[in-house]
């Protein structure tokens, strides 16, 4: 059994949402992380918040970010376990992610040793 | 608490205490630093949560939550450190002392203390509602400009020149000394009973918004009483109103949205449980032994939670009105007057009352008059009720007398 990352990446999700919108996709996305659980294929994950994010170049100069030259954040991952890439995709397939246009989910192989 | 709809529970109950505490904490002129820190904390739960399971007490991860990026702000913002504790602009050290208190009298004083606050005079009324609404009720923007029947970008603009003039006007969060709290008190207890008019008498609003503004002046109203300080006649006075009222929330609407008439109204749909808890307030506020306009708004509402019409009835009605109409005066107050004249007295007295009244450009007006009108004289019912329909400005009070001049034509 291999391990995999899946990378969530949002356009704009840099939105107010009122607790109706986040009700909706925190049940979302719980639904979709237990259904792998289920599976005993979930090995962890998180949300990635927005607040106080930073970018380092490599001068070492640090700004607010990732806003303005980069479109596309970085809203979380999950890692699970699966028998091939093709697996993962299929399971990178349900994320509620993907409901926005222009969001994607990036599927990776993580090196176990 | 069921899991489909924990954020929203969560956030109705939690993000007005957390904001009212950081509030109190950093200085009310924080008080937009203090939302956002409450907003983000909520985001935090929903990346969180899905992955790690919802906490057995979700509640208290928030306020951990909360506390912790309430101190980060704190240790970053020199500014506010300056502000909060003067002593360090001498010293560079850390300050990692920031006492934020969560527990139930913090959150309970400070929640009221906000409500003075927002309830500032300086602050127009329109304002008050608009804020309380947000700040005190955890409404959102478009929440509250569809209870205003208005778009976001005014409702903003509202929120934020109050909250430039709670800036400008120094407000602290205390509650008023001695000298000066039944006057606030008067002022916050206003923008209850406006809060909770908007709901119950606009006929602009779906039934859903209208119950959640009555609900949310009843819950302000019961945050004071909870304090000692402002557990008083005029506050026990204005619950029991506000709980005869909203206990014919649910008859007082057909299905379709269309007012039912007080007379009409199915006595099943009133909410015993409401009209008994307005019995007990309206007892609580006689043990002051003054009379005051809520306190007889409230005794003329118990009286109409007595469906069977006998003669003590309508004769306490009139003599509370005549009361009331002495000490604040409204047209409205004076044709419901009427109403009860009528019944004492008969149409013919109440007519002849009526007449001085001259309330020409009133729709209310001309339907009292039209059902003064109606056993005796077919043509002034009829003129009446037309003159009221040129009158009126919704469309519900347009198809409601439409349908009287209808059933008379027949």
């Amino acid at each position: 059994m291999k391990e995999f990352i899946l990378i969530f990446r949002h356009e704009n999700a840099n939105g107010k949402v009122s607790p109706e919108q986040m009700q909706q996709w925190m049940k979302q996305q719980k639904e979709w992380v237990d259904s792998i659980a289920a599976q005993n294929k979930f090995i962890g994950g998180t949300g990635l918040l927005f607040d106080d994010a930073k970018v380092v170049d490599h001068n070492k100069m640090v700004t607010n970010g990732p806003f303005g030259d980069i479109k596309e954040t970085l809203g979380g991952y999950i890692t699970v376990r699966a028998e091939s890439s093709d697996e993962a995709a299929e399971f990178a397939k349900g994320s509620p992610v993907l409901q926005g246009e222009g969001n994607t989910v990036e599927v990776r192989q993580i090196v176990t040793n | 608490m069921s899991t489909n709809d924990i954020i929203p529970n969560l956030f109705r109950v939690e993000y007005s205490k957390i904001v009212a505490v950081l509030s109190k904490a950093f200085g009310i002129d924080y008080i937009e630093i203090a939302e956002d820190l409450t907003s983000e904390t909520f985001l935090m739960a929903v990346e969180t949560w899905p992955y790690k399971g919802i906490p057995e007490n979700p509640t208290a991860w928030l306020y951990t939550v909360a506390k912790n990026k309430a101190k980060n702000y704190f240790n970053r913002n020199k500014i506010l450190r300056d502000k909060i504790f003067p002593e360090l602009k001498q010293s560079d050290k850390q300050w990692n002392e920031l006492d934020i208190d969560l527990s139930d009298k913090n959150i309970a004083d400070s929640q009221l203390q906000m409500m003075f606050a927002i309830c500032h005079p300086a602050i127009s009324e329109k304002s008050q509602i608009a804020l309380a609404l947000r700040v005190l009720s955890g409404f959102g923007i478009d929440e509250i400009a569809d209870a205003f029947l208005t778009n976001k970008e005014t409702i903003n603009k509202r929120l934020h020149r109050a909250k430039k003039k709670l800036l400008s006007e120094n407000v602290r969060m205390i509650i008023p000394d001695e000298s000066q709290l039944q006057t606030r008190l008067d002022t916050v207890l206003r923008t209850l009973y406006l809060l909770f008019s908007e709901g119950y008498y606009s006929e602009r609003n779906p039934s859903l918004i209208r119950k959640e503004l009555c609900l949310e002046a009843m819950n302000l109203a019961y945050l004071l009483l909870q304090n000692d300080l402002t557990n008083n006649h005029s506050t026990n006075s204005l619950m029991a109103l506000m709980c005869f009222h909203s206990s014919r929330l649910d008859a007082r609407l057909s299905e379709k949205g269309e007012i039912i008439l007080y007379q009409n109204q199915d006595e099943n749909l009133w909410d015993k449980t409401l009209i008994e808890k307005g019995f007990y307030y309206l007892q609580q506020a006689s043990k002051w032994e003054i009379v005051s306009k809520y306190y007889l708004e409230a005794s003329i509402a118990y009286w109409y939670t007595v469906k069977n019409d006998n003669q003590e009835k309508w004769e306490s009605i009139l003599s509370l009105y005549d009361q009331l109409l002495k000490i604040d005066y409204t047209p409205i107050g004076a044709l419901n007057r009427l109403i009860a004249v009528s019944k004492v007295k008969g149409n013919g007295f109440a007519l002849q009352e009526a007449e001085k009244l001259k309330l020409k450009d009133n729709h209310f007006y001309y339907i009292l008059l039209s059902e003064l009108y109606k056993e005796t004289d077919r043509d002034k019912t009829i003129h009446s009720l037309k003159k009221a329909l040129k009158l009126c400005r919704t469309e519900t009070e347009k198809l409601f007398i439409k349908k009287k001049i209808k059933n008379i034509e027949i």
